[in-house]
């Protein structure tokens, strides 16, 4: 058996004395995907709601494109917890018989809350209008699609408009604490754990949370450029320069939130700090200084920091923002490898190290998780073409 | 503007949405939604089973570990265990060394020079069948539950396998069984204890380093043995309510 093997190999590989069972890596990268594309949702979505609740002009267009791939990144944001599970065909029991007093039980909930509630409703008020008309417009099937997309609503009068924008500025408003609730949430499962020291502290749910918003802000940015230039439409300048400004600040808040915690473990200092400074010097030297707080924090942090106060011609800021967004996606995709991996490296019994090997031929986990991140850039896409944000019918007055 | 035959209202909407609505929640008192609670604190008098370890008296030679593997069909592979022997080794310049080569199955080497040990001995590990289980109260679904006799079992035709128990246990007691892809644990041979027979690596022990019993039977050699003896559970500070006794236990144990 390849399982069994891959075993072997690891068991070569431990350092110092691991408890027998710890041998076996149980969360694997599948579960650092999880919170990573929960989180591009939650960041996505507050940025679009930022926009919408505070009425920032210079964001405006990218709020359709927020929802969306806040939509498209959620569709697909329990195939990785789903295909993770020993018995992936057992996963609706989480739902219909939830464990009142796990953490775990809660997240089919505030899944579909947020899905179902926020999301959907929220792109549908967005669109409702624009839909019927484009039942109208199209012929053939297009038109019986839009026409169930709108759910057999035909209202176009003003009021109907003016109903929908002050539906959709209420599910907004309720939207983010869902999406805080969502991502803190995730957080909460990690947090919660006390027999791991690495996963539990409070800190947990509002360091995912910031993290969330940063790598959702990154996310958005990142698609409004690729976008735009694929439709061969010219970049706004002020777009990219207000998300930075958000992404800047944003970062600020994760990078603090993060240091604290970090501070306050090694001025404490309990039991487990030993261990913690071994595996953080030592198994996650590269992915925690170099890749999460190098490339994906201090960088970043520098350069939009810099771009605050000096800007230099629009090329070579696009050029920095392009690279920038994908260094912050980068960083917090290890940031939680590093809480997800490296809190299952040391053993619990505080005196060795296991091993986890990422191979992508022969290792189901890489290739799915890779699956898992690259269908929702096809969702996006495909909704992109259904929904096209700059075909929208300007907003009422 | 619309024309009329097509406009349909926001009320027509709401009547349809209202009919869906009414239909689920109609399916849903049909077979009602069920919340599971899998960590009751116990009731009554029954049996309220713990367990005690002589460190003293532990030799290290994994009878235990062997006759749980034979016993609960554990797959035979040195990941996966319900009960293993570590061996604990302080040297003279106060390293601490711990092994567990195969669960200590195959026994133990020192290799340490004897000159240069200050104390060694040996920790059998096996569930804490904890009082306050973090494990059951983790799952997701119930699987995981504490017994009435204040066991933690699982229940592998419910358990989905998602490992959530196994990040939640302290003690490293649980392990994902690749060819079930649900959990499994130490049960101290539930199926045994219903028979009215001992667990087997109690039975197996050579030297009486084991004791299991009711912790509600004050005339019980369980009951006797905590009192006697000056006994301590591992990482008390995680206040699991552990019911895995040590005595002569090492602060150096983890």
């Amino acid at each position: 058996m390849d399982k069994i093997q891959s075993l072997y190999e690891a068991l070569a590989k431990v350092e110092g004395f691991i408890y027998p069972n710890e041998i076996a890596l149980n969360w694997d990268m599948l579960i650092v995907m999880y919170p990573y594309v929960t989180g591009l949702v939650a960041g996505a979505f507050i940025l679009a709601s930022l926009n919408r609740v505070f009425d920032i002009k210079a964001l405006r267009p990218t709020y359709e494109i927020s929802l969306l791939t806040a939509l498209s990144f959620m569709l697909i944001a329990t195939m990785p917890l789903i295909s993770h599970l020993g018995q992936p065909m057992r996963f609706y029991e989480m739902l219909i018989t939830p464990h009142l007093t796990s953490a775990m039980a809660i997240f089919g909930f505030v899944y579909l809350w947020y899905l179902m509630v926020v999301l959907l409703l929220e792109i549908w008020f967005d669109y409702r209008y624009d839909m019927v008309i484009w039942s109208r417009e199209k012929t053939g099937i297009m038109r019986h699609v839009y026409r169930a997309l709108t759910l057999w609503v035909s209202d176009t009068t003003p009021k109907s408009r003016k109903t929908d924008e002050k539906i959709g500025y209420f599910i907004t408003v309720v939207g983010i604490p869902s999406a805080f609730l969502l991502h803190g949430y995730v957080g909460f499962i990690f947090g919660s754990i006390k027999a791991n020291p690495w996963w539990s502290t409070v800190m947990m749910p509002v360091i995912f949370l910031f993290s969330a918003m940063v790598s959702g802000i990154a996310l958005v940015m990142f698609i409004y450029m690729v976008v735009t230039w694929l439709r061969k439409q010219k970049i706004e300048m002020i777009v990219l320069d207000s998300i930075a400004k958000y992404l800047f600040y944003i970062l600020i808040i994760d990078f603090s939130l993060e240091s604290l915690d970090q501070v306050h473990r090694i001025y404490v200092a309990d039991e487990s700090f030993d261990i913690l400074k071994i595996l953080v010097h030592g198994k996650l030297f590269f992915s925690f200084f170099i890749m999460q707080i190098g490339i994906g924090t201090i960088i970043p942090l520098l350069t939009l920091g810099f771009l605050q106060f000096k800007k230099p011609n629009d090329k070579i800021r696009k050029a920095i923002y392009l690279i920038l967004s994908i260094c912050v996606l980068t960083g917090i995709f290890f940031m939680r490898w590093n809480v997800v991996i490296g809190g299952q490296l040391f053993s619990k019994s505080f005196y060795g190290f296991t091993s986890y090997k990422v191979s992508l031929i022969g290792s189901t986990d890489v290739l799915l998780s890779l699956v898992w991140f690259i269908v929702p850039f096809f969702i996006l896409a495909f909704l992109l073409w259904l929904l096209p944000p700059w075909k929208k019918a300007p907003a009422p007055h | 503007m619309a024309i009329d035959k097509e406009n349909f209202s926001r009320r027509e909407f709401l009547k349809h949405a209202g009919s869906f609505a009414g239909g689920v929640v109609f399916v849903s008192l049909i077979n009602p939604f069920k919340f599971v609670f899998a960590t009751k604190e116990p009731k009554g008098t029954g049996k309220w089973y713990g367990v005690a370890i002589d460190i003293e008296k532990c030799i290290g030679c994994g009878s235990c570990a062997r006759a749980c593997k034979v016993e609960n069909d554990v797959i035979n592979e040195p990941f996966f265990f319900r009960n293993w022997v570590e061996q604990y080794t302080i040297t003279n310049d106060e390293q601490i060394l711990v092994s567990s080569p195969n669960g200590g199955i195959d026994g133990f080497k020192q290799p340490v020079p004897e000159e240069e040990i200050y104390k060694t001995f040996f920790v059998p590990k096996m569930c804490n069948h904890c009082a306050k289980s973090p494990c059951t109260q983790v799952c997701p679904v119930g699987a995981s539950f504490e017994s009435p006799e204040g066991l933690a079992l699982v229940d592998i035709t419910y358990c989905i396998g998602c490992g959530y128990c196994v990040q939640a246990c302290p003690y490293g007691c649980r392990y994902i069984d690749p060819t079930k892809g649900t959990v499994d644990k130490c049960t101290l041979c539930y199926h045994r204890l219903q028979q009215g027979l001992d667990p087997a690596c109690m039975m197996a022990c050579p030297t009486g380093a084991r004791i299991y019993g009711d912790l509600n039977d004050k005339e019980s050699a369980l009951y006797a043995f905590i009192k006697e003896h000056n006994c301590a559970v591992l990482k008390p500070q995680l206040n699991t309510s552990s019911k895995l006794y040590y005595n002569d236990l090492s602060q150096e144990v983890h």
